[in-house]
């Protein structure tokens, strides 16, 4: 597969499915099915078993064709679709990846808990096995989109005798089973973009297991690691970056300029061409078949540089910042980081060092990972989960 | 086009590498030997020289691998001196071909006879007319004086930007005199070069290809703060995981952990942002060379230095004694940080570069 292989097949789909006239779903099926959703991934589940740098040549030819509003199911590709590929079974990884890419059908992550967020390894939702099924108990905290969703990925305790790490199994959670109740929760930017999900007697077949039982960490390791490039990756294709957001409003509005900004936006600009060329470093080092330690930098980079360009920002303009477009209390039906107004990125920004892995936590990762310092020494390593203080 | 290495400029770290670990301590004077084995052995003096004329023929890129390895062990030899700065001023030069064809085989080296702190953004002051000209040219001979020149007290030859061009001059006319100073760097140290009368070669160059060359020889000193960043990071890290206190290794307080979690952070930047200044240099001069060698200079110069004062601090007390190594990378980052501009005339390149203007007078 070679980037000839790609043009050729990019043509045979646009001169079958005209983007102008084909329904949109329509056109993302007819995409995915013609191995043009994600180029790596195997024949027959969108992909071509190409090689991940053919990817942007394809996004790029098809640039303009309907889009599967990434915002909106970015938990969908970013986290469950890496994760049922990896561990699913043939029949899981065909029922769920094409109606996934499409977007016709919206995933949500059921991790953290009111008892456990850093910690995962601590949750306390139980599933108890019941013939062919699994009865669900428990409840899930900062569900980012779960209003919205038709599965969730979900880790629940089958075991509380062993060490937490090793009780843990995975499943796919269908969210319009009986038991499932999603409340919003409102957010620092006034919308709710996130929610709380109680599960109560919630039945879910063995069919709908992720891996093996007791191997949910093993399971969830693979959502977290591409959630952190998912965060970190840099802006989705086409989109416009913090930084040139900035740029275009000092450009446009001399007025705003003073030295002291001048300085921290030029300071601010190479910060931003660091983090793209990480990224771009990262990506050849992974399209090369070398994925490098600086994956898990990419998030932490990120969420730094994201929080101080939208400040930045707020203080850019002056007495506009003082103002809010909108605290209304409402259900978001998407993520975006550059949305809205300068005040609501600004506040949507804190939570980039908090979701997906605390910057604290990345930096723990860092240093035992990749430099290889000792842990901190720990009590829970050894003990059955039922014996953890909590 | 990669900001990854390739094969051949792995292979040429190996070489450097292999050579130093063999024939190089930090803190130990070159007598002579280390540059030769390194020059003409390996062949690094010809790197960036054309074939023609026995140099190697190949680019930026691989420069930069050798400068990241002579960062990381503070090597004392000319190269970035001699091999980048004064190799890269006489590239474009007619008639220069004679030094150049020495210069590749070893034989001699070249100081660009330029303070090291200069800008690529500003003049050298010697190539200045009227009031604030720092050389006079009467005749064939040259006379002035030119402080804080690194490289010079090794050099064979001395480079000197004047108004008209280039003076090349031999350092042992009778009229040349090399002071060395006592210096920050004690592995690279400056000198002041004085000229009286001293018999010289004027050949002519390309407006702006003065400021284009210590431009250049800035890209490529990214790739050697990187270097010097990397060696501070990995024997901090080495450190921190052997000494013990309070019945734990120091490495596992989180207190540290973060520190060098995020020392790590900039210096995978500065590694991708070196890289990108050597490639976009290996292409050609261009808009996006000048935007990727600002970039690489406003960044690694402060990371080298963080990396450093981390080191020193990270030791205790070790760190603060001349008998360790610390001290050597500390005075070489912060030489380096001010070296062919600071990281601040880098960023302020960038207003023009990239369009981001300054405040409007009321
Ligand atoms: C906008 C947003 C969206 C989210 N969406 C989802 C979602 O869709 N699904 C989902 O499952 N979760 C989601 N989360 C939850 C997120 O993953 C957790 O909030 C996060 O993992 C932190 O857990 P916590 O909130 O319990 O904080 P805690 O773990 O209680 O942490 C509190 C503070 O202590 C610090 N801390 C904790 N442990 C350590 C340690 N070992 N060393 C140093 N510092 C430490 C943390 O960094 C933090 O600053 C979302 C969060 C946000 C903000």
């Amino acid at each position: 597969m070679d980037a000839t292989a790609v043009r050729e097949r990019v043509s045979a789909l646009l001169a079958e499915h005209d983007p102008a006239t084909t329904d949109p779903t329509e056109f993302l099926r007819a995409r995915f099915d013609a191995g043009l959703a994600w180029l790596y991934f195997p024949v027959g589940l969108g992909g071509l078993g190409a090689s991940r740098d053919l990817q942007s040549l394809a996004d790029q030819l098809l640039r303009g064709t309907p889009d599967n509003d990434p915002g909106r199911i970015a938990i969908g590709l970013g986290m469950a679709a890496p994760t049922i590929l990896a561990f699913g079974t043939e029949e899981q990884k065909r029922r769920f990846l094409r109606p996934l890419y499409t977007g016709e059908e919206v995933w949500c992550q059921l991790f953290s808990e009111p008892g456990a967020g850093s910690d995962l390894a601590s949750l306390a939702t139980r599933a108890v096995r019941d013939g062919d099924e699994w009865v669900v108990d428990g409840q899930k905290v900062w569900t980012s989109g779960a209003h919205l969703s038709r599965w969730g990925i979900l880790v629940a305790r089958t075991d509380p005798d062993v060490p937490k790490h090793r009780g843990i199994t995975y499943f796919i959670c269908d969210m319009h089973a009986p038991g499932v109740e999603v409340r919003p929760l409102r957010q620092i930017t006034g919308e709710a973009e996130f929610n709380e999900v109680f599960l109560t007697g919630v039945r879910l077949s063995d069919e709908l297991r992720l891996g093996e039982i007791g191997d949910g960490w093993r399971v969830a390791q693979t959502t977290l690691m591409n959630e952190r490039v998912a965060i970190g990756g840099g802006t989705p294709r086409g989109r416009r970056s913090m930084i040139g957001l900035l740029a275009d409003t000092w450009r446009e509005r001399p007025e705003l300029r003073s030295h002291d900004l001048h300085q921290r936006l030029l300071k601010l600009w190479v910060d931003s061409e660091i983090m793209r060329l990480t990224g771009a470093r990262l990506r050849e080092q992974l399209a090369a078949g070398h994925p490098g330690p600086e994956g898990s930098g990419m998030k932490l980079l990120f969420a730094q540089l994201h929080q101080e360009a939208s400040g930045f920002e707020v203080e850019l303009l002056r007495d506009e910042g003082l103002g809010y477009d909108d605290w209304s209390f409402r259900r978001s039906d998407g993520v975006d980081f550059l949305g809205r107004g300068a005040g609501y990125r600004y506040l949507r920004a804190k939570g980039n060092s908090i979701e997906g892995g605390t910057s604290e936590i990345l930096r723990n990762i860092v240093a035992e990972r990749v430099l290889g310092l000792p842990s901190e020494p720990r009590v829970d390593k050894d003990v059955p989960w039922k014996d953890l203080p909590r | 086009m990669t900001l990854l290495y390739t094969e051949i400029e792995e292979q040429l770290r190996a070489a450097v590498r292999d050579l130093l670990t063999d024939k190089a301590s930090p803190g130990a004077a070159d007598d002579g030997e280390l540059w030769k084995a390194l020059a003409r052995d390996i062949g690094v003096a010809g790197l960036l020289i054309p074939e023609e004329l026995g140099g190697a023929g190949a680019s930026a890129r691989e420069a930069a691998v050798v400068l990241e390895e002579l960062g990381r062990a503070v090597t004392p030899v000319p190269y970035l001196t001699s091999a980048v700065l004064a190799t890269r001023a006489l590239l474009g030069v007619p008639d220069a071909e004679d030094l150049l064809e020495r210069l590749a085989a070893g034989e001699i080296t070249a100081a660009l006879a330029v303070p090291f702190g200069s800008s690529p953004y500003r003049s050298p002051l010697s190539t200045l007319g009227d009031g604030a000209q720092a050389v006079s040219i009467a005749g064939s001979a040259i006379s002035g004086q030119i402080a804080a020149v690194a490289g010079a007290d090794v050099a064979d030859v001395l480079v000197v930007p004047v108004r008209t061009g280039l003076a090349i001059v031999a350092a042992d006319d009778p009229g040349v005199t090399v002071t060395p100073v006592t210096s920050l760097d004690l592995t690279r140290p400056i000198a002041t070069v004085e000229f009286a009368s001293a018999a010289a070669r004027f050949v002519a160059v390309e407006p702006g290809a003065v400021r284009d060359t210590l431009a250049f020889g800035a890209g490529l000193l990214a790739s050697e703060q990187l270097g010097v960043a990397e060696w501070c990071l990995t024997s901090t890290v080495a450190y921190l995981r052997e000494r013990t206190q309070f019945a734990r290794p120091v490495g596992s307080f989180q207190a540290l952990k973060h520190r060098l979690a995020d020392l790590w952070l900039e210096i995978v930047g500065a590694r991708a942002a070196a890289r990108n200044a050597a490639d976009q240099l290996a292409a050609g001069w261009s808009h996006s060379a000048r935007v990727a060698v600002a970039v690489a200079q406003a960044h690694c110069g402060a990371v080298a230095v963080h990396a450093a004062e981390e080191c020193v601090q990270l030791h205790g007390g070790i760190g603060m004694t001349w008998e360790h190594p610390a001290h050597l990378y500390l005075k070489r980052a912060k030489t380096d940080e001010i070296a062919l501009g600071t990281p601040g005339d880098h960023r302020e390149a960038l207003v023009g570069l990239v369009d981001l203007p300054g405040p409007v007078r009321a």
